[in-house]
């Protein structure tokens, strides 16, 4: 384009008036923009000032420091009625990081077994996939939402009736119960051969892999690896003893108590957005599993490559590349979905500070200001890291 | 092969006939050992599939049909049988299409949808001509015939937007926020490809700022914070600050959609466009957004989906759309405790309304990738 117009210059050749300069007028629009923004955000930002003080709510973040005094029903926190709100904010931000981040995990491995599935050669599994895919995709989330938790989840049977697996998971209306681990003293041992196994494993692939680009020699790298790092913790338990105690959830009174307690509220936003985000993965896995040219199969058929070995080491490679870029805002769409949560009342982030904390303390601007802040953060973050990923399995070209 | 060879030489009417193929590699046995038994695996998932859907698929059909109430009546007393309560659904019917939209108005919500509906169908279905004449209407002049309807005033009854709700308000809302965002998100689009530091920087913030922020945080925000932004006195409502909020979610969304269109019109057609003389604005006019447009239909066509079933958040400004008025409608005494009929109801509109766009958006893309592929 810029040659066009140096062209168009040189031949014009004449002096041209201010107004015709492309310079001149660029400026003077944005200059006009700049002022248009300005005046927009003193218009705003004056009648706020004007508002809040003619309603007599203060303004600033220090009402963090204020205690809450309303309670979270799920918390991974030491919180309480008498904790502050910024400590009530720390506790929804950790429920919204908990759900969203359980949500990615499931929803990417079941997304990736039916994208898989609406691939499979089997007419009746790619059907069915195909169905989950189109019936998921067309339903509002919200309504999905309300079915797992108003519909599924709190019209399960009552405590006593509880289904109940081999007598120690139990499901019923207040959740979900299931046996915890009580650590003892002394099972630090277990974490530290774990972390111990798991960097002998890297190394190992390391050195499978270095051996392989030198001498072709493969070597089980993966098998071993996984043998090193759930091994040696074993066999460290084994032999000093695993030092823990299993908390069974038992029938006392009207509730179980012991073992482990996940709410019905938690299960069914996990439940939703797992599936909801699985189907719109199924899609973007199936998509990237076809960009892969069948030649590529073939080729690596005919090289005497096995079936498995050509769809990890050859399709797989290339239709990731393919996959991880729509992956990140699948992934960025389930945690800002997560914020659905208020309308079953899962009391995260949104629930927490844009529900409660701004209907008690009335400082709309700060509490909204800090949410979209916090997600903003959390999006950036999700990219970032996303991205990072994204080079580290680019095509490097020469 | 010496027997071949010995088969080649014998002439054709002493050749014995060939022998047809086996019985279990043709037809219907052919397929379907083909298809679902080729291997052991396979048999073993098929088997499992077909014992998934044996377990699950009558019981919904039966639920959802069988042992339906179907009959007319008033309270949940009425729904005898143990499947779905569509006696609710008869009787809340009004409600969940109109809201609280007066009954003897209800007509005028009628033929403003039906403009609506037939002016879009001959937008969409290639072989109607004339079609800048509809856009032009459906733009220009549409807008305001629906508020004349809907809202009534100049010899119609005035209906308050508090009384809008069900079906209709989330088309409003749907309809009016891609009405809204996308000529808003063609300017965002082009103010991101810019060469003005200033407009790129400012629309590159706004446009990362609304795609990372949750829908439901912006609405929150049209609720609490708009009233807070205008000077005493000018108060809005309740329903134009919804508009507003979702119509700015949509159209950073869309501005994205339009920018990946933008980005694949070659670079010929802007210089081709310039050497003509042609301004900037001539350019993209008549150049650059016709082209670009036309490749990004799938993609708007995808994010009036998204928006379509996002519609339902408003419930959190306590606007009672489609969704809201259904779940609404469970907590009614006589009603009580059919969130699931409710639901299916309200799902399968939904699901009929996506299922068709995204049909229609898939068959369009085919259409387009077919003359691009040789």
């Amino acid at each position: 384009m810029a040659t066009t117009v140096e062209l168009r210059h040189e031949l014009a050749a004449a002096p041209v008036p201010i107004w015709k300069n492309r310079t001149a007028r660029a400026l003077f629009y944005q200059i006009v923009v700049l002022a248009l923004l300005a005046a927009l955000t003193y218009f705003f930002v004056h009648n706020t000032a004007v508002n809040l003080t003619k309603r007599g709510i203060a303004s600033g973040f220090g009402f963090l420091w204020n205690t809450a005094g309303f309670d979270i029903a799920f918390r991974l926190t030491d919180y309480t009625v008498t904790s502050t709100y910024a400590k009530a904010l720390w506790t929804g931000l950790l429920n919204t990081l908990l759900v969203s981040g359980v949500g990615v995990i499931l929803a990417t491995v079941l997304g990736f077994v039916i994208g898989v599935a609406r691939l499979s050669h089997n007419w009746l599994i790619a059907k069915l996939a195909a169905a989950y895919v189109d019936i998921v995709r067309n339903i509002p989330l919200l309504a999905q939402l309300i079915f797992w938790y108003f519909g599924v989840l709190t019209t399960l049977p009552g405590v006593r009736q509880s289904f109940d697996l081999l007598g120690l998971v139990f499901l019923n209306q207040r959740g979900l119960y299931s046996p915890a681990p009580i650590l003892q003293p002394g099972f630090s041992l277990i974490p530290v051969a774990l972390l111990v196994g798991a960097l002998a494993a890297v190394l190992l692939a390391r050195w499978a892999r270095r051996r392989q680009e030198l001498t072709g020699q493969p070597f089980p790298s993966i098998r071993a690896g996984l043998g090193l790092t759930l091994g040696l913790p074993l066999l460290v338990g084994l032999l000093f003893g695993f030092r823990m105690t299993w908390s069974v959830p038992a029938l006392q009174g009207f509730n179980f108590a012991g073992g482990f307690h996940v709410p019905p509220e938690f299960m069914a936003l996990l439940v939703g957005l797992s599936i909801h985000t699985a189907a719109f993965i199924a899609e973007i896995v199936r998509s990237g599993v076809q960009a892969v040219s069948l030649g590529q199969t073939e080729a690596g058929l005919a090289l005497g490559l096995k079936r498995g070995i050509v769809t990890r080491k050859i399709v797989l490679p290339q239709a990731l590349r393919v996959i991880v870029p729509p992956l990140t805002s699948q992934y960025l769409n389930l945690t800002k979905n997560s914020s659905l949560a208020v309308f079953i009342g899962y009391p995260e982030v949104v629930a927490v500070f844009a529900g409660t904390t701004l209907n008690q303390t009335g400082q709309a601007v700060e509490c909204i200001a800090l949410t979209m802040l916090i997600y903003l953060v959390i999006s950036l973050l999700i990219s970032f890291f996303m991205n990072w990923y994204n080079r580290h399995i680019a095509l490097v070209e020469r | 092969m010496v027997e071949l060879a010995a088969r080649a030489e014998e002439p054709p009417e002493q050749r014995k006939p060939d022998l047809p193929p086996p019985t279990l590699a043709v037809g219907w046995l052919g397929w379907l050992r083909a298809n679902l038994f080729s291997s052991p695996a396979n048999t073993v998932l098929t088997l499992l599939a077909l014992w998934l859907l044996y377990k699950t698929l009558p019981p919904l059909i039966d639920w959802l049909f069988i042992s339906a109430n179907w009959q007319e009546g008033t309270s949940r007393a009425d729904c005898v049988k143990p499947g779905a309560c569509w006696t609710m659904v008869r009787a809340r019917f009004g409600q969940m299409m109109y809201g609280f939209y007066p009954a003897g108005e209800r007509w005028r919500v009628n033929i403003g949808f039906l403009i609506l509906f037939v002016g879009v169908a001959a937008l969409l279905i290639e072989r109607v001509p004339r079609k800048i004449w509809t856009g032009a209407f459906l733009f220009l002049v549409y807008p305001f015939i629906a508020y004349w309807l809907f809202h009534g005033g100049l010899g119609l009854t005035p209906v308050d937007t508090s009384l809008w709700g069900g079906l209709m308000l989330t088309l409003i809302i749907a309809v009016t926020g891609i009405a809204i965002s996308l000529p808003v998100g063609v300017i965002l689009a082009l103010g991101r490809r810019s060469t003005m530091p200033v407009i790129r920087v400012v629309t590159i913030a706004f446009i990362e700022f609304v795609r990372g922020v949750p829908l439901i945080t912006v609405l929150f925000m049209a609720s609490v914070i708009f009233p807070l932004f205008l000077p005493e006195g000018m108060n809005f409502d309740k329903l134009l600050r919804a508009l507003v909020g979702i119509s700015l979610f949509s159209s950073a969304y869309m501005a994205e959609v339009i920018r990946g269109g933008l980005q694949a019109i070659p670079k010929g057609q802007f210089e081709g466009a310039m050497s003509l003389g042609l301004n900037y604005w001539k350019m993209n006019a008549f150049i650059v957004l016709p082209q670009a447009l036309r490749i990004c239909i799938p993609g708007i066509v995808n994010s009036f989906i998204g928006l379509f079933m996002d519609t339902n958040l408003v419930l959190i400004m306590g606007l009672i759309e489609l969704l809201g008025i259904a779940q609404a409608s469970t907590r009614d005494p006589n009603w009580l405790g059919l969130i699931n009929t409710a639901l299916a109801f309200v799902s399968l509109i939904y699901f009929a309304f996506c299922f068709g766009m995204s049909r229609y958006s898939q068959a369009l893309e085919r259409k387009l990738a077919k003359g691009r592929r040789r």
